[in-house]
This record gives structure tokens, C-alpha cells and sequence, in this order.
């Protein structure tokens, strides 16, 4: 189970950042998760919306480079060392984990963790048979919303 | 006299052999050795195989006649040969050819209308001339052998292209003083074939003729030879086509697009090289090979220089072009700088000619731009990026800072070569900044760029941004 993440190029000009956030404002999307990955010339966007599809149209219209890309998302067990735990299964099954990030969920006072890896049914399976349970599109949605 | 040696195939004893077999069997070639219907290898194998001292021994002789022809003829030439204290005594061999001045652009433009005619009026046959953009064009005159041996030249490039008789070469270059469409048509004419004089535009009718007609050699600009190639798979009538060949010049093209164009229209394409100065098509054309040009060495002798101090460059160095007529007689052209850029080769070639090669139009040194003592040229910048399956809509921006220079390069990031992950990103520009350096010998700064943020201006598109105050 994945859900869908919308990645953009973002120059490294000054206001670039703002002219993207704007353009998904104006188009009323409200962003649920975002992180940004970047160098010192030039940076990746990475945003978690509810709608991805009307997201990617308004970017493309305004055409912005973008991806989409299926990520896992994994709800954080308010526990320590539960992200310890998810990075030991994948580790010891050899995954190798691109990035990740958190955000946290709204209705159930929790925090979810995107996993960006190369073998996205390898790693659920490794993460299912560990006891972590993997979430869906839905259970995210509902959570953001 | 004189001009009457410069015609006669046998007015010198030690060109004889060379110039005998020419005239006496150069036509015959085709019918002696090859019979009807079979491919044709060269058109003339005696000029464009000849060993390497023959053609020596040819060009000199040529290149002697055709100073003292000019000297004689040319007041413009006695000058500037005056200026540097030589008279065509001292001219005794190709060896002396550096000893002669440049001609410029310029100077052809100040000799308009007559000023370089080498022979009277009542001889000219024919006049093609510059587009000339800007200022006077230049005009370019041929008596009737003149036009002989360029239809000669091109005839070797319609053959070098694997044209014969057999061939419907469909020239699709405009007709009239330029001399794309009167070069190739010349051609296919000396060659035997059949020839379609479509000139330039009307597509739709180009296409009918194609089918209709079998045409099986397009000779034409490179970007309409693309734009053919898109209405024909518009059209869907890409099996009613029988081509096999192209033969695309008058304008720099990427490698890039000669493999669009072959895929599109299941052709080889060729390039061919020549400007009205000179002649027209023809000056040097490509060989099965397809890896640069074959220059007729038996009409043309070419060096490349240092575009800055003008000093002769050893064979396989980058430089400017310089090209002299040596059997010419309307328009006799001594050491003429094309400004483009390109490197001369002697490498033995595949398809066993042996005369020298240019490779790839290089530049134009009106282009070119010198950062950190390095000449950089944008064409070789859009090559790069050509190759790397990137957008060739970039800008450079050279600038100098504490007395040294900077030199970046924005371009533009296409969809395919974006990832969610940095570090592809990253590694794809470094990639980038490898074949950036070495294709220039220097570094620039290479910054990725959202599509379409570099501006697209009306017309020509502003490649180059230069901020230093020198
Ligand atoms: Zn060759």
C-alpha cells in the first residue's frame, strides 16, 4: 500500500519557494506534508496533498517540473524507539531508505513517517511481516483531513 | 593566354596524367568500369582517390596559375599582394600559400559589384549571390567551365551519397541566386540523373512529387529536411516514399538531428558544405562514412588558422576555415576567411577517398567567445546538451570577477531528467559538467533551470550573455 507524493524542482532563486505555494493556494490545495530536499543549487520539493491528481494539473499548467511518486507511509506507535524499530527491519532486509519524513495527523493525535525506498511491495512486506502496519491511501487521507 | 592555361587539361607537362585521364575519361567512368545500374563508388576516382603527392602536384600548379591569373586580372589583388612586397614570382608552390594576405568578408562586400571579376564580361555566364543581411551582398560570377566543375563537385556529393543515373534526385533547395537549388541541380545533371526542380516550399506538392515520382535523393536545408520529415509522418505516406538518401547543407546541424531526420524518413543523411564565395555546395561533401567532409582539394585548398593571430594551424587543430579557389577563373578567391570553425583531417577514410576532411561546422567566430584564455563556442555547448537528452534552450553567463572570469551555463531541466531524489539530480549534473569540460577544456558553473525560464525572444534566440567590461 503506497500513496502518492508530488515532487518539484525548485531553483535556487530567491521567491521560488513562495510562487509554488502560492499557485497551490490559489487553486485551494491544502498541503498536508511537506519536506525539501536540496543543494546548494537547486532543491526538490516533496508534498503530501489530498487531492495529487488536481495538484499535478495545476503545477503542470504552470509548468513546473514534477514526479509522482508512490511512497510508504507508516504510523508512528507513540513509543520510544518505534522509528528505531521500522529502520532496524529495513536495514536488516537491506533496504536501502532514500529519505524520509514526519508529519502528524490531525484527527488521531498521531504522527505518520513517508518512507521513500527504491522496492516499495519488498519493503511492506518486510514492514507487515515485522508487525508494522503499513497505511493506506485511505487511512491517510482520513487522517489529514 | 594565361587564361587559356588555366583552362587547358594539358598546358602543364606534369599534370598531364592527372588532368588527361580527367578529361578524356571522366565521364566515361561510370559506363567503363561500372555498366549501367550498378552503384557507382566515386564519380571521378582519379581526382578523389589520387595519392597524396599527385594531388600536391595538382593543386600547386593550380594554385600558381590562379595567383598569377589574379594578380594579373584583379586590381584589388595586385594590391593587397603589393602591400605585403609580393608579385606571383614569389608564389612557386602550394607551400606559399600562407605567404599570400587574408580576403575578408568585408573586402568582397567593398568589391561590389565588379571589383574581383578576373575575366571580361562577355565570359560570365552566370551570377549567384549572398542572402546578405545586412549591407551589400556579395556577388559571385562563373564563366561557363566554372559552373562545369561545381556541377562536378556536387556530382561527386550525390555519388559519395550513393546517388547514380539510376537516381530521382529531388532538389528541394531554393532556386535562383542562391546556390543551394542551381549547385545540386547542376549536379544531378552532370551525374545523369533524374532531376526534380521543386525549390523550396509548397510541402504539400514536395510530398505528392515524392511519392508520385519516386524520388529517392532529397537535397535541401537540414531544418526543411525536418520539417518534410514531420509532414510525411503526418501524412502517414512514409511507405509510398522511396528515399534513400539526403543531402542537407547551407546551415549547421547536430549530429542529433541527422539521426531524427534518418529515423523519420528511413534515409542515410549527408552533409555538404560550400558558400557562394567560394562556389556554392560542393566546396567538401560527406562519404559513407558520415564522419565529416571531403574537401575537392582538386578546385579548393583549404588551412585552418588561429582566428586571432591568423597563424597556420598543423592539421587535426580547431580553428577558422580558410579556403582558396585554385580553378576558378570568373571569381578567383585567394585565401578567403569563412569564419566558421571546424579541424581538418588527413585519417585515411573508409570509403577510400583521399581527400582531406573537415569535420562538423565547429563555430562561427563571430560566436565564439574567449573565457580564461579558452575559446568556447555556444554550438559546442548545445551539443552537450543535445547528446545528454537535454532542452538546447540554455543561456550562458560570463562575467569577471577580481580580474578573472565566470562562466556559467543555466539549462533548462526537462521531466525526464527530474527525480524525487537529490542525489540523481545531482548526479546527472555532474554528468552534465563532465562532457561540458571535456568538450570545452574548461569548467563552467552549470545551473539547472526550471523549462522554459530562460527567455524565448522573437526570432533569434539570445544564447549568450556577456557582462565583462574589457
Ligand atoms: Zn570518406
Amino acid at each position: 500500500m503506497t500513496i502518492e507524493q508530488i515532487s518539484v524542482f525548485v531553483e535556487n532563486a530567491p521567491g521560488r519557494l513562495l510562487e509554488i505555494m502560492e499557485t497551490l493556494g490559489n487553486a485551494g490545495i491544502d498541503l498536508r506534508a511537506l519536506s525539501i530536499g536540496d543543494t546548494a543549487r537547486f532543491g526538490v520539493l516533496r508534498l503530501i496533498v489530498k487531492d495529487p491528481q488536481k495538484a499535478v494539473t495545476v503545477l503542470r499548467a504552470a509548468d513546473y517540473v514534477i514526479s509522482v511518486t508512490p511512497v510508504l507511509a507508516v504510523s508512528l506507535e507513540d513509543t520510544p524507539g518505534s522509528l528505531v524499530k521500522i529502520l532496524r527491519l529495513l536495514s536488516d532486509a537491506a533496504i536501502t531508505v532514500e529519505y524520509l519524513y514526519a508529519f502528524a495527523a490531525r484527527k488521531k493525535n498521531s504522527a505518520y513517517v513517508v518512507f521513500r525506498v527504491e522496492d516499495n511491495a519488498l519493503a511492506s512486506a518486510v514492514l507487515e511481516s515485522g508487525g508494522v502496519k503499513v497505511a493506506g491511501a485511505a487511512e491517510i487521507y482520513d487522517a489529514l483531513s | 593566354m594565361r587564361m587559356e592555361g588555366l583552362v587547358s587539361p594539358d598546358s602543364s607537362r606534369r599534370g598531364r596524367s592527372l588532368e588527361a585521364v580527367h578529361y578524356t575519361q571522366g565521364n566515361l567512368w561510370k559506363n567503363a568500369l561500372f555498366g549501367y545500374g550498378e552503384a557507382m563508388k566515386y564519380f571521378q576516382p582519379d581526382r578523389e582517390c589520387a595519392s597524396y603527392d599527385a594531388m600536391r602536384q595538382l593543386q600547386s600548379e593550380r594554385f600558381v596559375k590562379t595567383v598569377r591569373h589574379a594578380y594579373d586580372a584583379v586590381p584589388f589583388y595586385r594590391e593587397s599582394m603589393a602591400k605585403k612586397g609580393l608579385t606571383p614570382e614569389d608564389i612557386r608552390s602550394l607551400d606559399d600559400l600562407s605567404k599570400l594576405p587574408f580576403l575578408s568578408k568585408d573586402d568582397l562586400r567593398e568589391s561590389y559589384p565588379y571589383g574581383l571579376l578576373a575575366v571580361p564580361r562577355s565570359r560570365v555566364v552566370r551570377i549567384q549571390s549572398t542572402s546578405g543581411t545586412t549591407g551589400k551582398r556579395v556577388v559571385a560570377f562563373y564563366t561557363q567551365t566554372d559552373i562545369e566543375r561545381w556541377d562536378e563537385c556536387c556530382a561527386r556529393a550525390i555519388v559519395a551519397a550513393g546517388g547514380s543515373r539510376d537516381d530521382v534526385v529531388h532538389v528541394s533547395y531554393g532556386y535562383g541566386l542562391f546556390t543551394g537549388g542551381p549547385g545540386l541541380n547542376g549536379g544531378s545533371h552532370k551525374l545523369g540523373s533524374m532531376t526534380l526542380p521543386m525549390s523550396s516550399g509548397n510541402t504539400e506538392r514536395q510530398i505528392q512529387f515524392m511519392c508520385d515520382l519516386g524520388s529517392t535523393i532529397l537535397c535541401c536545408t537540414p531544418s526543411y529536411a525536418a520539417y518534410l520529415a514531420e509532414s510525411v509522418m503526418q501524412q502517414g505516406v512514409r511507405d509510398k516514399i522511396a528515399l534513400k538518401a539526403g543531402i542537407f547543407g547551407a546551415e549547421a546541424w547536430s549530429e542529433e538531428m541527422r539521426r531524427d531526420i534518418e529515423d523519420k524518413l528511413g534515409i542515410k543523411a549527408y552533409d555538404i558544405y560550400g558558400l557562394t564565395e567560394i562556389s556554392g555546395p560542393g566546396v567538401s561533401f560527406e562519404c559513407s562514412e558520415q564522419t565529416g567532409m571531403h574537401i575537392n582539394e582538386d578546385y579548393f585548398a583549404a588551412e585552418i588558422i588561429d582566428p586571432h593571430t591568423g597563424e597556420v594551424l598543423p592539421d587535426g587543430s580547431k580553428g577558422e576555415l580558410v579556403l582558396t579557389t585554385i580553378a576558378k577563373e570568373a571569381f578567383p578567391i585567394l585565401r578567403y576567411r569563412t569564419r566558421d570553425i571546424c579541424v581538418l583531417s588527413r585519417k585515411p577514410c573508409s570509403c577510400g577517398r583521399t581527400l582531406l576532411k573537415m569535420g562538423r561546422l565547429m563555430g562561427r567566430t563571430d560566436d565564439m567567445l574567449i573565457i580564461r584564455g579558452v575559446n568556447v563556442f555556444p554550438s559546442q555547448i548545445e551539443t552537450v546538451l543535445l547528446k545528454g537528452g537535454y532542452s538546447p534552450n540554455y543561456l550562458i553567463i560570463v562575467d569577471r570577477v577580481n580580474h578573472s572570469d565566470t562562466f556559467e551555463v543555466q539549462v533548462e531541466l526537462t521531466p525526464e531528467m527530474f527525480s524525487d531524489t537529490v542525489r540523481k539530480i545531482a548526479a546527472r549534473e555532474s554528468e552534465l559538467l563532465a562532457s561540458m569540460r571535456s568538450m570545452l577544456g574548461i569548467s563552467p558553473k552549470v545551473t539547472l533551470v526550471a523549462p522554459r525560464s530562460i527567455a524565448r525572444s522573437e526570432g533569434k534566440a539570445v544564447r549568450v550573455i556577456d557582462k565583462r567590461k574589457i
